[in-house]
Parts: structure tokens; C-alpha cells; sequence
């Protein structure tokens, strides 16, 4: 019982987070600067926050993660980091030889106010930036937002590569969001099934789930190219997946570039892609390819054969708001109830839009933005559920309370195949009921007394 | 289920192409044509009084206005809305988290001019620097700046020095693009002026931010008006006007009101409003050119040394 001073009794807090659901926004920004081929993410700030954000993401995505730091000292806190990073532009075109440094700011390098634009015009002026390569960046305070908001900073600030040549290129930009890079791939397959010609940024697939060669590549062949960026300007519209991950570069584009958008929801589940399919084949102007239209049918199948052990399944649910809400949608169309759901990232629109889509579950719904897992565990033992979905910290309270865990979202630390396997699409829909179904019947099979114990289910 | 959702698609295919227009929604905005002004100035030289006599005066040609105090004391709005009636953004912060919304920070003072504070933390505590970056950073993404808001000017009155990163956010790109700066004849005003300038120079070369003038808030020194002309010049600007020193001020003050409010016809109120004038029609743009510090002295000693003569 590692939890076990986890009281049942919910009193008020409100200085007091335990066990957040949330972390740094430069982790964010750094697995978005990873998506853009060439690239090295640049930590301005001391050295922790750069060790640390990169072993996030290694222990989460099982690579190695590059990435540069300013290396503040008690003398850049008090001056200024702009020599720091001066010099850290200088080295890094010199020795690491990177297209692209995208440079994300800390708590630390925020408070003292360091104004990135202006160092990099400095950079710019004393030629510390070789031709053809680029310095771009984001403001990315940790006292701000949560990692979401991190990722949303730095794909926002891609649009800064965007230029407007006057000619269309037929092209529709695609913003994924915080997924995985296996179902970035599954988002650039389905735009392709539909005939939609299509720009996906950032893109980590063929970066962050690259095989073992024997060749150690810096940077690996995958990631959105420096001239998809500019391409990005010219492009016929933006599909942005996910309010929180991706809306605010699209909406950026579009004051830019003048490149209409349509922000969706993240292509979790049956519903969910059904409006991003609609969206890929309103846009290519045909019909739904028969690929998707199988793929879809499988999904729907496997839900209908299988409805009897999702129904009325209460499930606690625990991760980002663009995820959460999705899932959330998800779960509800196939009666599986989502009672209790948290995410770390602040916003009181997400607790408006989760109570949308459960007005009608038969049970009462605990949301709740800007929450910790400490809650989600009290909400838990006041109102059991049969499933926990959520990151590895979720393998405490799964352990204390006895409930069937499924691994889903960031960071995953002790199982492995999120990089691989997609959960966006169809497809992907297939892969979480799979996941689901296997942690319900697994506990029903060690559960269940000898005389119902069954062969088949 | 596969069959319907099929059929159902084959049916929308004839309208596929006008649907692709519907797809997408624009956001697009006008481009803004706000100017956006800041005042710096030593501490205590009359920056707050000057800036809110000086929009006192603006709002009299018409002009609508959003002043952002960004001082930890939060009291650069007190003549405009006649008393300390605001609560301050970071203050909203604090007591209501992340979600605020615009009309929680926000107040309409005299002439309809909107009037924000950002506030800050109490003195030894905390980061006052930090305070300005939040606030101004939540007023943009809150809309206050959007052309909706059919402004003319939004003034930064800020504290004091340029002393460290976050004083110097209304300076950065696309915040504020004029500067100017109050200074009087006394040697440590005109040393702030001129430790000001060497901030503007390091975020003109990257951004657009200028110099725009020295507003003179006389403390009547000897020599004073001819002394700041001669600085102003030396500093690559022009002295854009010269506030003769009045008691009238201090008058409309203790009743928590501009002048121009408090004594329209006073000559101290016409004062103001050829400051106004004089910025609403303001076309020098400058990178200032700071002196060394022996340079200033000089300039002291001379008009000194003058006068005693």
C-alpha cells in the first residue's frame, strides 16, 4: 500500500497539488521540435531542466533524445542569458551541425525576462547563423500552463516558417498534436487513402520510433522538412487536431498566411474519426476510400460482438485535455461509463465539454482541469471503478485499489509498443478496445468463481 | 453499419465541392493600427501624473485609450478613475487562477479610457519584473489589444529604471513602439534618461521600438528647459515638451483627478493638453545615442556653471 495515507474523506485544497497530472511545458516543446527533420531542441535555462526534460522523453519514447542547453550559471541569472546563448548557437552550428535549433525558454531564463527574438537578431547580425540554417523559438515558462501548453507554444511557433509565394500548392496542413509517432504515420495514411495531399507538422514518426541499424544517426530521416514548413504558407486549409495541442497554430496561420482552418477533436475512437475522415474527404472532394470504410466496419464489429462487457463499466480516466475529451466521447458511444476524469493542464472549458458528452450516462461525472492524481485516487475509493486509463504513475493507485490498469497517454515508462501502434483511426480504435477488453476479461477471469469461470467470452 | 455510412457518403459526393469552401473557417483579422506608447522615467519624476494628464488630454481629440500601469504600487491609474478603484491583474490571478477574464481587469476611467493595473508583489518580495511579462502577456491573449476593441493608443506607464528583463517587456517586439521618457534638470533623472536609452538601443537594433522625445516634468532647476534640449540632442531625440512646474497638479491630485478634469480652464490643463497635441503628432522616431557618464557631467557642470555665472 504505497498510497496507503490517501484518505477517503475529499477536503478542499488549494495551495497544495500531490502527485500532479501534468509536467514541464518545455518537455512539451521539445518533443514538438523533434518533429521537424534536422532539429535540435535547445534548452535556454540551467542545465537540470534540460537533463531532465530529455530523460523524460527517452524513458517515455525509448530513444535517445538530443538536446543543447545555455548552462546557465549565477552569473547568466543575474546578467542575462544572451551570451550563453550566443555562444550556444555558435557551438552547436559548429560541432552538431543541425538544420534547425529550436530553442525553448525555463521558469528561470523566463523570469529574468531574456527576450529570445532579440538575441536571435543579434545571432542573425554577428553571423552566427550559417546560411540556409535556422534559429526559431518558443517562450515556455513552467509555472504556466502544463506540458500541453509547451507543445502548443512550439508548433505555434513553426508557423514562423510559413511563407505566402501567392501559389496555392494544393496542399491541406495537418497539426496532430501530442500523439505518438506511430499514429502520426496513421494520420498521414489516412489522409493519403482519402487523396488528400497533405503537410503534417510536427511529424516524430520516422524520428522517435527509428529501428537498431548500428548506425547512430543525430538526426534521423523522419520529421517535417524546413521546406514543408515555408510550403505550410501556400497551403489550401489547416485541419488542427486537438483545441489544446494545435488550435493556436492554426488559428496563427490563418492571421499570417491568410490559410483557413477547422479545428477537430484528436481522432480517438469511432466518432472522432469519423469527423476527421469527413473533414479529409469533404476537402478531396470523393467518397470515403473502401480501405477506411473496412477498417471502419472492423471497429464497429468488434464493438457490437463485444458490447456485453463494456456495458456500464465505470472507468477513471486520466491524461490531457485533447486526449481526455476524445476518449471520453469514445467510451460514452460504447457504454463504458467515465466517471471520474482528470488532467493536470488548466482550462475551464475542458470540464464544460466533458459534462457535454456525458449529460447522459446513467452516472454522475467527476471532472475536474488543473486536478492531481491525489483526487482522482480519493474520487476512486469513495466511487469504485472497474478500469483505470491513464500514464505509468496510475500503476499506484491501480496497485492500492486492485483495479485493472490501462497504460494510455504520457509518459508510459514500464510498457513498451506505444511508439509502434497507433490508437488514432480506425485502427487504432481497434488496438484501445483490444487493450480495454483484455484488462476487463483478464480481471473477470481471475475473479470469477469456479462455476462461472468460462472457456469462451 | 458499414453499408449505411457508405451510401450515406455516396449521397453528400455531389455537394463534396461546395463543401470544401465549408470546410475551413477564417479567423482573419485587420491589421491594427493602435499605437502603442510607453513612458519611462526615473521613480518619482511624474510619470503616472504626466501620462494620465496627457491622456486626460488625448481623450479630448477623441482618442480612445488603454493605460496599463505596470508598477507593483498600482497606482497609475488613480486620476483617471478618481482612486485606487482597481483591483490589479496579478492580484485577479492570484485570487481566481488561470481563467480570468478580460472585465475582471479592466476598468473604464475618465473619458472612457480603459485602465488596467498590472499590481505586483509586496516590497521584498517576490518578482515585480515577472509581474509585467504575466500581465501583459494575459491582456494580449485576452484580447484587450484586438482591433475590436477600435483603440487608438494603449500606454505602458512603467516603474522606474530599466532594471532587469521584465521592465523591459513593454519594450520587446510588437509591444510598445514609442518611448518616451519624463525627465527633469536633476542629475539623477537625467542619468535614469540616460541608462532608459541604453535599454531602447538594445531592443531597437532587433525590433521596432524608438525613441520618441523627452517629456521635461520641470522641477525648476536652473537652466532647466535650455539643459534638456541640449541632453536631448546629445541623446539623438528632441525634447517633445516642457511641463512647467504648477501647483495645480498637485491640487487635482489630492482630489484624485486629472488636471484637465479637475480645472478645465486652468492654464496648467492647457498645459496638457499641447503635450497631447504635441504626441498625437509626434513623427520623430529615434535610435537614442547614450552618453558616457562623463559626457553627462559635463553637460551638468556647463548649465551649472552658467547659471551660476
Amino acid at each position: 500500500m504505497l498510497l496507503r495515507h490517501t484518505p477517503k474523506e475529499i477536503t478542499e485544497r488549494k495551495a497544495l497539488v500531490i502527485n500532479p497530472a501534468k509536467t514541464c511545458q518545455p518537455i512539451g516543446a521539445m518533443y514538438a521540435a523533434l518533429g521537424i527533420h534536422g532539429c535540435l531542441p535547445h534548452s535556454h535555462g540551467a542545465q537540470g531542466c534540460c537533463a531532465y526534460h530529455r530523460s523524460a522523453l527517452t524513458r517515455h519514447y525509448k530513444e535517445p533524445i538530443s538536446a543543447s542547453t545555455s548552462s546557465f550559471t549565477e552569473g547568466a541569472s543575474v546578467f542575462g542569458g544572451h551570451s550563453n546563448l550566443l555562444q550556444a548557437i555558435n557551438n552547436i552550428f559548429t560541432v552538431y551541425e543541425p538544420e534547425v535549433i529550436a530553442i525553448h525558454t525555463t521558469c528561470l531564463s523566463e523570469t529574468i525576462g531574456d527576450d529570445l527574438k532579440q538575441i536571435r537578431t543579434k545571432a542573425q547580425k554577428e553571423g552566427k547563423i550559417p546560411a540556409g540554417k535556422y534559429v526559431f523559438g518558443a517562450s515556455t515558462p513552467s509555472y504556466v500552463g502544463s506540458h500541453v501548453t509547451g507543445f502548443s507554444n512550439m508548433v505555434k511557433a513553426m508557423t514562423e516558417f510559413a511563407e505566402s509565394t501567392g501559389k496555392k500548392n494544393g496542399k491541406v496542413n495537418i497539426i496532430p498534436g501530442w500523439v505518438e509517432p506511430a499514429d502520426m504515420e496513421e494520420i498521414k495514411r489516412m489522409a493519403k487513402l482519402t487523396g488528400v495531399k497533405s503537410i503534417l507538422f510536427p511529424d516524430t514518426s520516422g524520428v522517435l520510433n527509428t529501428p537498431l541499424t548500428g548506425e547512430y544517426k543525430m538526426f534521423p530521416d523522419g520529421g517535417t522538412t524546413v521546406a514543408e514548413l515555408k510550403s505550410t504558407g501556400d497551403s489550401v486549409g489547416t485541419l488542427a487536431l486537438g483545441e489544446w495541442c494545435s488550435a493556436d497554430a492554426a488559428i496563427e496561420l490563418d492571421k499570417k498566411n491568410k490559410v483557413p482552418c477547422k479545428v477537430l477533436d484528436m481522432p480517438f475512437g469511432l466518432k472522432a474519426t469519423d469527423r476527421f475522415v469527413d473533414a479529409l474527404r469533404k476537402i478531396a472532394g470523393v467518397t470515403v476510400s473502401d480501405e477506411l470504410a473496412l477498417e471502419r466496419g472492423q471497429l464497429v464489429d468488434m464493438i457490437s460482438d463485444m458490447h456485453e462487457y463494456f456495458y456500464h463499466k465505470k472507468v477513471a480516466l486520466v491524461g490531457d485535455p485533447d486526449q481526455l475529451i476524445a476518449m471520453t466521447e469514445f467510451l460514452v458511444s460504447i457504454d463504458i461509463c467515465p466517471v471520474h476524469i482528470i488532467t493536470g493542464t488548466p482550462g475551464k472549458k475542458f470540464e464544460k465539454r466533458i459534462r457535454e458528452i456525458t449529460r447522459d450516462m446513467p452516472f454522475e461525472v467527476n471532472v475536474k482541469a488543473k486536478g492531481d492524481m491525489f483526487l482522482l485516487h480519493q474520487w476512486i475509493k469513495n466511487d469504485p471503478v472497474d478500469l483505470l486509463m491513464g500514464n505509468t504513475y496510475c500503476k499506484y493507485i491501480a496497485r492500492d485499489e486492485d483495479v485493472p490498469l490501462v497504460r494510455w497517454g504520457f509518459p508510459i515508462l514500464d510498457r513498451q509498443g506505444h511508439q509502434y501502434f497507433p490508437t488514432v483511426g480506425y485502427k487504432g480504435g481497434l488496438r484501445l478496445l483490444e487493450k480495454i477488453l483484455a484488462a476487463l476479461l483478464d480481471r473477470k477471469d481471475r475473479d470469477d468463481p469456479e462455476i462461472k469461470f468460462e472457456l469462451i467470452l | 453499419m458499414v453499408n449505411t455510412y457508405k451510401n450515406e457518403k455516396h449521397s453528400q459526393q455531389q455537394s463534396a465541392a461546395d463543401d470544401f469552401g465549408t470546410t475551413f473557417t477564417s479567423y482573419t483579422l485587420e491589421e491594427n493600427i493602435m499605437r502603442k506608447v510607453a513612458i519611462y522615467g526615473k521613480g518619482g519624476i511624474g510619470k503616472s501624473t504626466t501620462t494620465q494628464n496627457l491622456v486626460a488630454g488625448l481623450v479630448e481629440l477623441d482618442r480612445k485609450i488603454m493605460v496599463v500601469g505596470c508598477d507593483p504600487k498600482a497606482d497609475s491609474t488613480r486620476l483617471l478613475l478618481g482612486g485606487l478603484a482597481q483591483k490589479s491583474v496579478l492580484d485577479t490571478l492570484r485570487e481566481e487562477g488561470e481563467d480570468v477574464e478580460l472585465e475582471n481587469i479592466r476598468k473604464k476611467g475618465y473619458g472612457g479610457t480603459w485602465c488596467v493595473e498590472s499590481g505586483g508583489p509586496e516590497p521584498g518580495v517576490g518578482c515585480a519584473g515577472r509581474g509585467i511579462i504575466t500581465s501583459i502577456n494575459m491582456l494580449e491573449s485576452l484580447g484587450a489589444y484586438d482591433e475590436s476593441e477600435g483603440l487608438d493608443y494603449a500606454f505602458y506607464d512603467v516603474l522606474g529604471d530599466v532594471v532587469c528583463g521584465g521592465f523591459a517587456m513593454p519594450m520587446r517586439d510588437g509591444k510598445a513602439e514609442e518611448i518616451y521618457i519624463v525627465v527633469s534638470g536633476e542629475m539623477m533623472a537625467m542619468y535614469a534618461a540616460n541608462n532608459i536609452s541604453k535599454g531602447i538601443v538594445k531592443f531597437a537594433q532587433s525590433g521596432g521600438v524608438r525613441l520618441c522625445g523627452l517629456i521635461c516634468n520641470s522641477r525648476a532647476v536652473d537652466n532647466e528647459k535650455e539643459m534638456i534640449e541640449q541632453f536631448a540632442e546629445k541623446l539623438g531625440t528632441r525634447m517633445i515638451y516642457f511641463v512647467p512646474r504648477d501647483n495645480d497638479v498637485q491640487r487635482a491630485e489630492i482630489h484624485r483627478k486629472t488636471v484637465i478634469e479637475w480645472g478645465p480652464e486652468l492654464p496648467q490643463a492647457n498645459v496638457y493638453r499641447g503635450l497631447a497635441k504635441a504626441i498625437d503628432e509626434n513623427k520623430s522616431f529615434d535610435i537614442p545615442t547614450p552618453l558616457v557618464i562623463e559626457e553627462l557631467e559635463q553637460l551638468l557642470m556647463d548649465f551649472g556653471l552658467m547659471a551660476a555665472a
